[in-house]
């Protein structure tokens, strides 16, 4: 086998996976294979996968963003409360996720201007917005809009089959795969992520690049905030905790290298499919929550130490 | 070559998903002809539960369990780990399951309106247990009776003073249904009795700082109390700390909801009682009024749990 075909087979290795376990489900559960099913997955999964593409960037660059599920919560509140106070939904909706782009701008410049490790600069930032989510909603979730537009977002379907949520996750997925493969950004990205110094010597401007990349994961956790938001019909300052960690076991199950420089998009995208498939089958199979725990982890481990022993 | 391989992977993606949605409903077709006779025979109830990490739901779910095994039906219990979001993902899929009914205990009572009206159009009915849903229609809900619990405290409160007194009454926050029903219940059994005057009547909002300091003032301006009834466990304890520093002896304070450290306080003597409720109840009838409904019986629409008492 040649190197290429090796690597070619490896990047393949969550695919494979994810046919493994579809397959293995849809014998276990007659429940599984249904059209409505599917789509009910991948709606499912669209709040991970979102959030997981930008954390694709923030992991190629060697980076961790741990305030993603904060982000999330604040503007989700913000949108609710812009939404409350009588703004255009549209324009309340695009407010929010502007304001998770700032916040994403903000982990940026403390990460590559502050010289901040990501783990402490996201984690700071983690706690700061969590608080501020409580007390923009003074800890009670807000509720009750009325708007159709609002309430397609999340709950709405194209052409009455797909579920808004996947559509988005699938344009952003197409734009982050253009991004990262076609365009000298994402070359840069990449460059950044595998050597810092020999790109900045190479005339990359690797701290615009950091900034850059952060704040498109905020967007990106606050775009899942807003779906989230229309899907529950409800803002809850308490959301998303622990999202960060689904988003990062996302991006790790699709084969990107926590360590920087190496890994896809489309891996992103079949990792968050594997982990939401691995939830939904075990609800269809009525496995105990608790032991819903230990599979999940127990695949996350066994996948990171396949993709491991592979590239051995 | 890199460029070729990405592009394949994201048509592999691409057939692979139509793929995927095409065969949908061919193999669901021939297990569900299959199913149909089992699913006769044995009645499947979801269960969705807000939190499994607290020892309250453990025993709603053990006691619908119980329930389950004695009725010969299935019983899917999901965990939402206090996530809304997590809650409509896995009350989804008790949908795409086909149970007969979805025992809810909503996280929020917002935020799962519209996935209870997602099962309600598919033909699925839904009680609620222990929390309410709001907007959206179920077929019953099983509670605590806090109307039963208020009157049992106060009779118990009436007994041990021996029918002839000054009491106090701890307020939860106004306009909360815990705060309303233990209130109704209280007042049902004291009012009008001749002997007995409520002395003073405020609200401390659940909180044990607050029920000191209520407390305090309260006794700056009648220290002739010989009984306390607090709509919380927090509030009675507080208030029970006033009442020592104040050097009250004998004074009767009965709390609610039994938490550890009331119960604790019950032992020591320093509270009188606490009224207890029986979440290994609320889920064994919760899965009694499934069954009713599976059956095709009519089931209340509000359906009150007994409490208990827990004293010295």
């Amino acid at each position: 086998m040649t190197p290429q075909q090796k690597a070619t087979l490896q990047k393949l290795g969550p695919f494979i996976a994810l046919l493994v376990v579809c397959v293995g489900l849809a014998f276990m559960s007659p429940d599984f294979l249904t059209v409505g099913n599917l789509m009910n997955v991948m709606r499912q999964v669209s709040i991970n996968a979102l959030i997981a593409f930008g954390m694709t960037l923030v992991i190629l660059l060697g980076g961790i963003d741990l305030s993603v599920g904060s982000i999330l919560a604040v503007s989700s509140v913000l949108t609710a409360m812009l939404m409350k106070a009588g703004y255009d939904p549209m324009l309340a909706t695009m407010a929010g996720i502007l304001a998770g782009a700032l916040m994403g701008s903000v982990n940026g410049l403390v990460v590559a201007k502050g010289k901040v490790a990501p783990f402490i600069a996201t984690l700071g930032m983690m706690t700061v917005l969590r608080g501020v989510s409580l007390v923009l909603s003074n800890g009670s979730p807000i509720t009750g809009f009325s708007s159709d537009f609002f309430s397609m977002l999340g709950g709405g379907y194209l052409a009455g089959l797909v579920p808004i949520p996947v559509v988005w996750t699938l344009v952003m997925f197409a734009l982050f795969w253009f991004v990262l493969k076609k365009t000298v950004f994402g070359r840069h990205v990449y460059a950044t992520g595998g050597n810092p110094e020999a790109a900045r010597l190479s005339g990359v401007k690797t701290d615009r690049v950091q900034i850059w990349v952060y704040t498109a994961s905020g967007a990106m956790a606050a775009m899942a905030g807003v779906i989230l938001t229309s899907r529950l019909n409800s803002a809850q300052p308490t959301a998303g905790v622990g999202y960060e960690l689904d988003a990062i076991a996302a991006v790790v199950l699709g084969g990107t290298s926590l360590a920087g420089g190496r890994g896809w998009i489309f891996g992103t995208l079949v990792g968050a499919l594997l982990i939401g498939v691995l939830n939904n089958g075990l609800n269809l199979m009525g496995v105990s929550s608790f032991y819903q725990q230990v599979i999940k982890g127990a695949v996350i481990l066994l996948a990171v130490l396949l993709d491991r022993a592979g590239k051995k | 070559m890199k460029r070729t391989i990405s592009t394949l992977f994201a048509c592999l993606l691409a057939v692979g998903l139509l793929a995927c949605s095409k065969q949908g409903p061919d193999t669901a077709a021939a297990p569900e002809a299959s199913a149909a006779p089992a699913a006769v025979a044995e009645a499947t109830v979801g269960l969705s539960i807000s939190t499994l990490n607290n020892p309250f739901f453990v025993a709603l779910r053990d006691g619908a369990q119980a329930e389950a095994t004695a009725q010969g039906v299935k019983l899917i219990a999901v965990d939402a780990q206090d996530d809304p979001a997590k809650q409509i993902a896995s009350v989804e899929d008790l949908i795409q399951k086909k149970v007969q009914v979805i025992l809810i205990n909503p996280t929020d009572s917002d935020a799962v309106a519209n996935v209870v009206k997602q099962a309600t159009a598919a033909g699925i009915k839904v009680i609620s247990l222990d929390r309410s849903v709001n907007g959206a229609e179920v077929s019953a809900h099983i509670a605590s009776d806090n109307v039963a619990g208020g009157k049992m405290a106060a009779e118990f409160l009436l007994e041990k003073i021996g029918g002839k007194g000054n009491v106090v009454e701890l307020e939860g926050i106004a306009g909360s249904s815990a705060a309303r029903e233990r209130g109704q219940g209280f007042h049902s059994v004291v009012d009008g009795k001749a002997d007995v005057k409520l002395v003073a009547k405020q609200p401390a909002d659940f909180d044990r700082a607050k029920g000191l300091s209520v407390m305090e003032n309260i006794l700056q301006g009648n220290k002739n109390v010989q009984g306390v009834f607090a709509h919380n466990d927090e509030m009675a304890l507080g208030a029970q700390k006033a009442i020592e520093a104040a050097g009250l002896k004998n004074v009767v304070i009965v709390g609610f909801d039994a938490t550890p450290d009331a119960v604790a306080a019950v032992k020591a003597g320093t509270l009188a009682a606490t009224v207890q409720q029986k979440p290994e109840l609320i889920g064994k009838m919760g899965v009694e009024a499934a069954k009713k409904l599976i059956d095709g019986a009519p089931v209340d629409k509000s359906i009150p749990v007994p409490l208990d008492l827990v004293k010295q």
